[in-house]
């Protein structure tokens, strides 16, 4: 078995490779680089997939070591459940995202750029499996910072686009900010355990106390929060994500951003030791406020791709907020809430992942047939794209977390974790529970909202530009892709209660107990909180109570409808000459209600300047400005980043631009650092 | 009895006396305004009259158009049968309790306020951002006074909470459970399209959020969205009265037991009809921008419900 796995692994990890090759020697014959870019990729994938299907249920974890002739770095690769269960998720994804793209970058060919977009989408699938099974700290910051430049040169693969540029620029800063915190934290845990094995992490994290504790947390929590895009370390998420091709949007919101969701339980779970208070109390305190202020700040976006990469941070805050919850349970003494609470943010993690591919992969379509990701110019596609528009409609429900879909379940248990959690202790501290309960039931009810904007906006009614106009339904490859995600949506949904054995090896490890048997009631229709009482839902039955109540209108119907006729008039135009695209309600007017509710924290200005001959009643020309506040960006980087310009500038004294200098410098310091490690 | 009939009798109480409310609230409103106003059961006249015509479908409109009515009256009708209503045990419990009836009435404005945009007339597109924004801003409130309810309990399971309640019939006066009744009051005023939030009489375009919304609809889908309104505005009331007053519920389905069921509930409906009514009858309607003031308190108030159920 364990062999199998291993077979399966390191084939996929070698059709991966496979794939970035062939497609960078193929480069000139951009038809057949693309094929066998996306043909390796989805070989690989589902290689993966299978193996880290069965590593999940293994009895014991895959592991397996290449020693690199270099002290301290060994190639160790460990499927343990946690490692598994992430690698599922990507591989799951890269298989929906990799037949999704087959089509996609068809309008590469003849541009001779295919060559490199799939070295780097199949070297960034790569660096991601590693990321996810690399059990040595060495290893894994290797993989972390190959995946970072391969998102970075993919995220510029558009570089002829200054804002590209930029976004690009930015990532990469944030990236290494965070990289460099990992790499002190790395240091420190590995005092401790005088290995950087994770298995010696793990077994020496009882000696993390006080201090060094409080080091460790706050190292990681920025390393691994800045990949996450929690608020207020987010920035660089909403210009990346859009400037990506579509295909590796969803790959970057659905799979990147999840490797800092996968360090922090592993450094949270794993490595930091019997957690304080504290951490727990902050990270379910980020996490409310990264969903609150994530979805906040979607509502404001017109632009399709942004305001899907702003959901991005607002599901990561979802999924942190059940990671807290767990955290500040294990301090507290409750091991099976604690177990509920990540399983909550872990199935988070993954509907995520599908639902946001999704939604990125339509927004692809919709971009790829009407070369505009600005929602005020689309309208009407669900008569010219009907099977994206389906898709998409899914996808929005999902990520509105609206029965009976996925995000539906992993909201419900995350409710119910926090719902037990006013019980668990006698402090004020409980109150914090409901109070993120109900901040919770908030951003869903916005996303909800933002979703009837995003789809109703973009797909309904009439278009609003000719590109909308003239857009074709894209081709079989990119339905298929879609079709996937959104079968999976709806398995994950529907099917919640026979895919939770899945976490039983996760939560074991971690916190010793396996709920999946508590969790489920009724001969598996049934999803309950934990307890006999506490509360119960079924996906499932409700979704054969729609198709069993459907027998009400339908006996409406026979009753009485059978004499009417169905007219096909234009919609009430208040007798107006005909009704136009100019009519229809805009996605900025549809969430103005809001900018005005919510006007202390977005600060809106608006600016109005009529032209006008005779009379102001006649303008002849009428131009808008409005925008908002973004206050992370001004308040917090813009002097930050004005500081170290200042420290660079004085640095640059030193900098003379001579190698021979440069020589000098490492020639001394390599000196300093010698007579350090013999003193001591 | 076996496990079918619970849930059709609920059905089909809930499917007749949906219609009624509404009109019994129309016809004390107009009583109190002085007028002469409808007969009680004129809703069914209307619902009867809408099930008969033909109906007028825009050329904008896509299947979402059609399939809208549907999701509307389906969510509601599914929602009245989670919430114990004569007797202790719902029929569909099992199935969802208080979070999964927020998210299925969710689900159902979700796709009005599609149906409102679909229509490509400006008055859908202002209904449904109303419509959307209000409920949002309303969910937290609820979700708090909910949850008071649900920790008092110990559990989200409305049949549950129904249970936990029996036998303590003064527990309505608990300081936490007053102040959770006063934030779900007001929630309710809001979700139903109530005075001074919406106003359910009005098509005039500045003031309508609810009625904007399916302007466009007529025929029978005007009859499922109507319906399935007047149902959804009954289950919140049933969500009320049977969650903080708990009195003459049966505790099982047996025929004495629901006749007397029915006549307490009945009774507890009017009450809040006529609360209802108070409020309407007493209060100017708001100016949009206002409304997010009156969520606040209720938000307010099942906060400090919350926070008494921790003091006592």
């Amino acid at each position: 078995m364990i062999a199998f796995v291993g077979y399966a692994f390191f084939g996929g990890l070698l059709a991966y490779a496979a794939g970035a090759v062939a497609s960078l020697i193929t480069g000139r014959s951009e038809r057949l680089a693309r094929l066998l870019c996306c043909g390796f990729a989805i070989a690989g994938a589902l290689l993966e997939t299978v193996s880290s299907w069965l590593a999940l249920f293994g009895a014991s974890d895959a592991h397996w070591e290449i020693p690199a002739g270099v002290p301290f770095l060994i190639y160790s690769f460990r499927l343990d459940p946690l490692s598994a269960y992430f690698n599922l998720i990507l591989s799951l994804l890269a298989v929906a995202i990799s037949i999704y793209s087959v089509g996609y970058l068809r309008p590469l060919d003849g541009k001779g750029s295919a060559g490199v977009l799939g070295f780097f989408y199949n070297l960034l699938l790569l660096s991601l499996t590693a990321v996810f099974t690399a059990s040595n700290a060495f290893f894994f910051l290797i993989a972390w910072e190959s995946m970072a430049l391969a998102a970075y040169c993919l995220i510029t693969f558009e570089h002829r686009h200054e804002t590209t540029r930029q976004a690009g620029v930015l990532f990469f800063v944030m990236s290494h900010a965070g990289t460099g915190c990992l790499i002190i934290g790395f240091l420190l845990l590995n005092s401790f355990s005088a290995s950087l094995e994770f298995a010696a992490f793990a077994a020496s994290s009882a000696q993390l106390t006080g201090a060094w504790q409080a080091a460790v947390f706050l190292l990681f929590s920025l390393g691994f929060g800045v990949k996450a895009g929690v608020i207020p370390l987010h920035i660089w998420l909403p210009e990346a994500h859009p400037a990506a091709p579509s295909n590796i949007s969803a790959l970057m919101s659905g799979v990147v951003i999840k490797t800092g969701i996968y360090g922090l339980a592993r450094v949270l779970f794993e490595f930091l030791g019997f957690p304080p208070l504290w951490a727990g109390t902050i990270v379910l305190t980020v996490g409310v406020v990264s969903a609150l202020l994530g979805v906040l700040y979607a509502l404001m976006e017109h632009d399709l791709k942004r305001l899907l990469a702003y959901h991005s941070i607002e599901n990561i805050g979802i999924i942190l907020i059940g990671f807290g919850a767990s955290l500040m349970f294990i301090t507290l003494g409750h091991p099976k809430l604690a177990a509920i609470a990540l399983i909550a943010g872990l199935f988070h993690t993954l509907n995520h992942a599908v639902f946001k591919g999704l939604l990125f992969l339509g927004a692809g379509a919709v971009l790829h047939a009407t070369r505009t990701r600005n929602m005020e110019k689309l309208g009407g596609l669900i008569r010219r794209m009907p099977q994206t528009a389906f898709f998409f409609l899914l996808g929005a429900i999902a990520i509105s977390g609206l029965p009976p879909l996925n995000g539906f379940v992993s909201e419900w248990l995350t409710y119910q974790a926090l719902l037990a959690g006013f019980g668990t202790t006698g402090k004020l501290t409980r109150v914090l529970f409901p109070v993120a309960g109900s901040l919770l039931a908030l951003t869903a009810a916005l996303a909800a909202t933002c979703f009837v904007k995003a789809f109703g906006i973009t797909f309904l009614a009439l278009p609003r530009s000719k590109e909308a106009d003239d857009a074709h339904e894209c081709g079989a490859s990119m339905v298929a892709g879609m079709g996937i995600l959104a079968a999976v949506c709806v398995a994950l949904g529907l099917g919640a209660t026979w895919f939770l054995p899945v976490f039983d090896g996760i939560t074991e490890r971690v916190l010793g107990v396996r709920m999946s048997a508590e969790l489920v009631g009724a001969g598996g229709w049934v999803l309950t909180s934990g307890s006999a009482r506490g509360g119960t839902v079924s996906t499932a039955g409700i979704a054969a109570m729609f198709v069993i109540l459907s027998a009400l209108p339908a006996l409406l119907w026979l009753l009485w409808g059978r004499k009417g006729h169905r007219y096909i008039e234009p919609t009430w135009d208040c007798g107006l000459p005909g009704l136009t695209a100019e009519n229809e309600y805009t996605a900025f007017a549809f969430s103005k209600p809001l900018r005005m509710i919510f006007a202390a924290l977005y600060q809106p200005r608006r600016e109005i300047q009529a032209e006008y001959e005779v009379s102001p009643y006649y303008p002849t020309a009428i131009r808008f400005d409005s925008e908002i506040e973004s206050p992370f960006e001004d308040r917090l980087y813009a002097p930050l980043q004005k500081r170290i310009l200042a420290i660079a500038t004085w640095m640059r004294g030193i900098q003379a631009g001579s190698i021979h200098a440069y020589l000098a410098y490492i020639f001394i310091t390599l000196i300093v650092l010698l007579l350090l490690g013999v003193r001591s | 009895m076996n496990a079918f009939a619970p849930a059709l009798i609920q059905l089909l109480l809930f499917l007749i006396i949906a219609p009624l409310v509404t009109g019994v609230i129309r016809t004390m409103k107009a009583k109190f305004q002085t007028r002469r106003g409808p007969r009680i059961w004129q809703p069914y006249l209307e619902l009867h009259k809408l099930l008969r015509k033909g109906m007028v479908i825009p050329d904008t409109a896509s299947w979402l158009f059609s399939a809208t009515p549907y999701v509307v009256f389906l969510t509601a009708a599914m929602v009245s049968l989670m919430i114990p209503m004569v007797a202790i045990d719902a029929p569909l419990s099992l199935f969802g309790g208080v979070l999964a009836v927020v998210y299925l009435l969710a689900l159902g404005r979700f796709f009005l306020a599609l149906g409102g945009l679909d229509t490509g007339s400006s008055f859908g597109g202002l209904g449904s951002s109303r419509e959307m924004t209000i409920s949002a801003i309303a969910e937290p409130a609820m979700m708090v006074a909910i949850f008071t309810v649900a920790i008092a309990a110990n559990s989200t399971n409305l049949s549950e909470v129904a249970k936990s309640a029996v036998g303590q019939s003064w527990r309505f006066l608990a300081p936490s459970q007053m102040l959770a009744f006063g934030a779900l009051f007001i929630v309710l005023i809001a979700e139903t399209g109530r005075i001074p939030v919406d106003n359910p009489a009005t098509h005039l375009e500045l003031t309508m959020i609810h009625e904007a919304m399916i302007l466009e609809y007529s025929g029978p889908y005007l009859a499922l969205i109507e319906w399935g309104a007047s149902l959804k505005q009954l289950v919140l009331m049933t969500l009320l009265v049977n969650t903080f007053f708990p009195f003459g519920l049966s505790p099982d389905w047996n025929m004495p037991g629901i006749a007397i069921g029915l006549g307490f509930y009945l009774m507890k409906v009017l009450i809040i009809c006529c609360l209802i009514v108070l409020v309407e009858t007493t209060n100017a309607k708001m100016r949009l921008f206002r409304v997010p003031e009156l969520l606040a308190v209720a938000f307010i108030l099942g906060a400090l419900a919350l926070i008494s159920t921790f003091l006592f």
